[in-house]
């Protein structure tokens, strides 16, 4: 027995394709959904929940409410329209936040700025 | 600014005292976050190298899937994946880094015939994308969950400097120069103290002496 669950929050395309995993799925529409879903699956000792940057753009606040906590480790991934760079934008402000200025994407800012 | 002390021996002592212990924790905090960092940007570089792989193959699934839903109806679709085979058990261990607690996360091990039979259903109504889709989606899970591990510890050290590094600031630039100040200012009244009251004496001296005299 496991304490620990891994989820996936997305849209419902998206999700299906990680059921086929044996994650626990849990397809949302709006962000109101999203939001309560995700504050759920807290309570509920989920340590990994991936979500799509589809659906994490739109409730980016209420993630960034856990980016302090040891658990749950909350990932975006590209959902299948594939990726907006939020994940990787991301890295980088934690870069920044540490070290004040952006040491590892400098030289490939645009690469990402562009994509 | 203005200074607000006592200017006794006793407050130099304490004052003095505080500077030292200041000065010390200053050093060592400033270790700390240089550690820290050096940590950090190890992890973050492999942070990064993590995601763009995994976004890299986890498009790709994707474009597999959409095609597979495309040329499969719906229904079969929804129906073939709707009892998974495995279920991914995962462990979480906490690890201690300079001082900042972080997940290390292990995916329990399945099973051999788990592993060779990763779909969930009969080749006979689906397509050939959906097969790709899921090959390479299992694929991806471990390095997923690597990224999960990473990107959240980068995270939780992210925090950890930031606030090292206003300690570390504070402390240099407030605290030990306010520090320095303080001390400063008492010595300086000390002596004027010490100077005026010289003076005195003399005077009373001269008066004493003038008085004797006559």
């Amino acid at each position: 027995m496991s304490m620990y669950k891994l989820g996936v929050i997305g849209d419902k395309d998206t999700v299906l394709a990680f059921k086929a995993l044996g994650l626990s799925t849990f397809p949302v529409i709006d962000p109101e959904e999203a939001k309560s879903t995700l504050k759920k699956m807290v309570r509920e000792n989920y340590a990994v929940i991936f979500i799509t940057e589809q659906v994490a753009e739109k409730i980016i606040d209420t993630i960034k409410e856990y980016l302090e906590n040891i658990l749950p480790s909350i990932i975006l991934i590209p959902g299948n329209q594939g990726s907006l760079g939020i994940g990787m934008k991301n890295v980088r402000s934690s870069v920044e936040k540490a070290i004040g200025v952006d040491i590892l994407f400098e030289s490939e800012g645009e690469e990402i700025e562009g994509r | 600014m203005e200074i607000r002390v006592n200017p006794t021996r006793m407050e130099l002592t304490r004052l003095k005292k505080r500077l030292k212990v200041a000065q010390r924790g200053h050093k060592l905090l400033k270790d700390k976050q240089d550690e820290l960092i050096k940590k950090f940007i190890d992890l973050v570089k492999k942070n990064k190298e993590l995601r763009e792989e995994v976004e890299k193959e986890l498009t790709s699934a994707f474009n597999n899937f959409v095609m597979a839903r495309a040329v499969m109806s719906g229904e079969i679709l929804e129906e073939s994946l709707m009892y998974p085979v495995g279920k991914v058990d995962i462990d979480i261990a906490r690890k201690n880094i300079m001082s900042v607690i972080t997940p290390v996360i292990k995916v329990k091990q399945q099973d051999e015939e788990q592993k060779k039979n990763i779909y969930s259903y009969g080749f006979a109504n689906t397509s050939g994308e959906l097969d790709n889709a899921i090959n390479i989606l299992s694929g991806i899970l471990p390095k997923l969950l690597e990224l999960a591990e990473v990107e959240k510890t980068c995270q939780l050290m992210a925090a950890e400097i930031e606030k090292t590094r206003r300690r570390v600031n504070a402390l240099e630039h407030i605290m030990i120069p306010q520090m320095i100040e303080k001390i400063k200012y008492i010595t300086m009244k000390l002596d004027e103290n010490e100077r005026g009251n010289l003076t005195r004496l003399m005077k009373i001296k001269e008066m004493v002496m003038v008085e004797g005299s006559v």
